[in-house]
């Protein structure tokens, strides 16, 4: 292992080229183009022994894989906001066809306006799209996903193609010192990918042919359960890579939780703002936490209901929107916390989109407010003088 | 190539779900009879659908459906995982001429920029058909669709003529009527290096509004009236397929109306418009000979 | 007289191992569009005297169910062919003729 100074997506293009993916196809799109150029650099440098496919657009990006991974290979991509949108088609058809396919995410907002500033509704919006979504903290658990992406894809009992998400400029562009598996260590980690059918003169199979309505039901839920089974796989691939480098990651992070009586929830880059705000409002005697939802698909019901049931409040402070409604997480949070009957109050805080700062002390604001008991959802650092 | 020396074995299975007297299920059987590992990918088409369905299909040779705009993306992708895992096949994309003269021609365009390793097959039946006969930009003018109930105003784009200047090592048009001379393009394909494109001519008799016993002989009507014209582009060279080469000049041609007559979908064509359609097979055969 | 050659379709035994149910898979078999036979209104028949085995109405054929036999002779798979007429019409000798189904 070696500790390196490196930013976000310097962090993704060392995973990739530890994973050893076959095929690559990416298009350029910010904030995500230093992740592609640093993994040109390694394949130039024979870092790397991978395809690039250099394609034109997003959607041929997806489509090149969806060939590359059902003809066996290992594959990877990343892309961002406009580019995630127009691949969309291909990202529904990835899963549904059951690649495993790995693709970073730098998220970043949606036009129009334009913006190439962060927000998290171009990851978050892809919600229902069947890959599994995991949005990281810091670099160090960006370059640790991404390899665990690999694993938790490529598993038998999964089979469904991962995203893994991190802040765009925040994370991507942002310098951070990153520890660095040794390359033989994440060889036994991850080992080639066995793919239990692939494109095959010998075994002409036909993937994705015309299925009517007597069993098209069926395969979506043997993708739902797959769906369940990743939130144990990926707990145990954690472990296993824990075992390795000594990090691990859970479905969600709790941080000053056990006595917390007013819980933050956010996920990404702000994560550690939040932290920062809960230890600032410990200092006021405001017994305070934070979680940190990790793994967005599966949705981890089980473990934020266990994290939240018991609180005097909830503050859940996200950087998406869906016009009409309001965050998108907020309302799967409070439907969770609904079934298990918890009576804990809840409020949903539209925080940091188009780039928009999030500050500790707006996780502040947002817990006391949560505490005064105000009902609604509010908006942050929303100037419309 | 003589027709005895094609291979007996049949990998296009009987009992498809193509319209009886289908061009493009031809076309797919011929495809088989010339290549002899083909891996193929086939985005949304007609020929999505006649595969049959779940859990069985007509292809006897691995297969991948994939969105209408990615066959030029998939094919590229399978191709490169095949030369990295050390596969042995023949990536072959088999569009229809929405799949590749509309919403397909930039991951298509992109294939051919970089010089992947397929053969590109747009079997060409001039209009979306699996959706009921809407117009495609590989239209013809005059002929009836139902998004062109007058008889479409506009002309056939030209996308064989689109893949020469990507300065490919081999572009070809071939018909189904003629299956010898498709498989033996197939097969020169297959040998050349990069990217390959052939547009094939495959004759729909629903869309068409064609007696579904004639759709060779109407393939052949067209290459007879200089409508449909076969032609290679090799390694920088544009020669006319002997079978269209005895139509080059104009007198040579059976009248067009022979040819527009057998199908309903020019049925209301004016006086104007097949004259229009005169002129340009008569540009069309211009224009290819500035390449030979 | 030829029978259908019925060794001519190259149908591999694949074991997906129950993949199928949870992927979208398929194997390769005849029929995949239903029993087309189903759809004939008008039924080819090979008149063999006729017949000079010149191979056109097997080539021809969109559905693969014209057979070829080693010895150049052709049978038509009646329990898919969907009565096109393409053959009949192509036949240079007129060899096919297509008779109405009951």
């Amino acid at each position: 292992m070696a500790v390196s100074v490196m930013t976000g997506s310097r962090s993704v293009a060392t995973a990739v080229k530890l994973a050893k993916p076959e095929v690559i196809a990416a298009y350029p799109v910010t904030p995500q183009t230093e992740i592609v150029e640093d993994i040109a650099t390694f394949i130039k440098n024979k870092e790397l022994n991978a395809k690039f496919i250099k394609v034109d657009s997003e959607h041929s990006a997806m489509s090149a894989l969806i060939g590359a991974s059902s003809a066996g290979a290992r594959t990877f991509t990343a892309t961002a906001s406009q580019g995630l949108m127009y691949m969309a088609e291909v990202v529904h058809w990835a899963a549904h066809a059951r690649l495993p396919i790995v693709m970073a995410v730098a998220t970043r907002a949606l036009a129009s306006p334009w913006s190439i500033l962060n927000d998290h509704t171009d990851f978050l919006v892809q919600h229902s799209s069947g890959w599994i979504q995991i949005m990281c903290e810091n670099n160090q658990e960006a370059l640790d996903t991404t390899l665990q992406a690999f694993k938790i894809a490529e598993k038998r009992e999964v089979m469904l193609p991962v995203m893994v998400g991190l802040d765009g400029f925040i994370l991507t562009h942002t310098s951070m010192p990153v520890d660095v598996p040794d390359p033989d260590l994440i060889d036994s980690f991850l080992g080639k990918r066995m793919a239990p059918f692939a494109l095959d003169p010998d075994n002409p199979l036909t993937f994705g042919n015309v299925v009517d309505d007597k069993y098209f039901m069926e395969m979506r839920y043997k993708m739902f359960e797959s769906m369940q089974n990743a939130k144990r796989v990926i707990k145990e691939v954690s472990e296993a890579y824990a075992k390795l480098t000594g990090r691990s990651y859970g479905l969600v992070e709790c941080y000053q939780c056990d006595d917390a009586e007013h819980v933050i929830v956010t996920m990404g880059a702000a994560s550690g703002d939040a932290k920062v705000a809960a230890s600032m409002l410990r200092k006021e005697g405001i017994k305070a936490g934070v979680l940190r939802l990790r793994v967005i698909r599966p949705f981890p019901k089980e473990d934020i209901v266990e994290a939240l049931a018991n609180r005097k409040t909830v503050s859940i402070v996200e950087r998406d929107l869906s016009a009409g409604i309001g965050n998108i997480l907020a309302h799967e949070i409070k439907s969770a916390l609904y079934d298990a009957g918890a009576k804990v109050f809840v409020k949903s805080f539209i925080a940091g989109l188009g780039g928009r700062d999030i500050l500790p002390e707006d996780f502040v604001n947002a817990v006391k407010s949560a505490a005064s008991g105000k009902k609604g959802d509010e908006w942050i650092r929303l100037n419309l003088g | 190539m003589l027709l005895r020396d094609v291979k007996f074995e049949e990998k296009w299975l009987p009992g498809n779900a193509a319209c009886p007297g289908c061009g493009l299920s031809l076309g797919l059987r011929l495809l088989t009879k010339a290549i002899e590992k083909p891996v193929v990918v086939i985005p949304a088409s007609c020929a999505s659908v006649v595969q049959g369905a779940w859990p069985k299909s007509s292809a006897s040779f691995p297969l991948l459906n994939i969105a209408m705009a990615g066959a030029g993306a998939a094919a590229s992708g399978i191709a490169n995982a095949y030369e990295m895992l050390g596969k042995e096949g023949t990536v072959v994309a088999w569009a229809g001429d929405g799949g590749t003269a509309d919403i397909g021609l930039q991951a298509l365009s992109g294939a051919a920029e970089r010089g992947e390793n397929i053969i590109f097959v747009m079997y060409d039946n001039e209009a979306y058909m699996n959706t009921g006969i809407q117009r495609s930009s590989s239209t013809p003018h005059g002929a009836w669709t139902t998004t062109t109930p007058e008889g479409k105003r506009e002309f056939k784009k030209d996308v064989a003529a689109i893949m020469l200047v990507h300065n490919l090592e081999y572009v070809a048009t071939a018909s189904v009527s003629y299956p010898v001379d498709f498989i033996e393009k197939l097969k020169k394909a297959e040998a050349h290096k990069g990217t390959k494109f052939i547009q094939l001519y495959s004759p729909c008799p629903p869309g068409w509004r064609l007696d579904a016993s004639k759709t060779i002989e109407v393939g052949k009507l067209a290459v007879e009236t200089g409508a449909w014209i076969l032609y290679e582009y090799e390694n920088g060279k544009l020669t006319i397929s002997p079978i269209s080469s005895r139509f080059r000049e104009k007198k040579a041609r059976r009248p067009l109306i022979d040819y527009l007559s057998l199908q309903g979908r020019f049925a209301g064509i004016s006086q104007q418009d097949i004259a229009k359609l005169e002129a340009e097979i008569d540009r069309k055969w211009e224009f290819l000979s500035k390449f030979e | 007289m030829a029978d259908v050659n019925e060794e001519v379709y190259v149908i591999p035994e694949i074991d997906t191992k129950g993949l199928e149910k949870e992927f979208p898979l398929s194997k390769p078999g005849f029929g995949a569009g239903g029993k087309t036979n189903e759809w004939r209104l008008l039924r080819p028949v090979i008149n063999y005297e006729k017949c000079i085995k010149c191979l056109i109405c097997w080539i021809d054929c969109p559905e693969a169910t014209i057979t070829r036999g080693k010895d150049n002779s052709v049978a038509i798979n009646y329990d898919y062919c969907k009565g096109c007429g393409v053959c009949a019409n192509e036949c240079p000798t007129k060899a096919i003729e297509m008779v109405k189904e009951d």
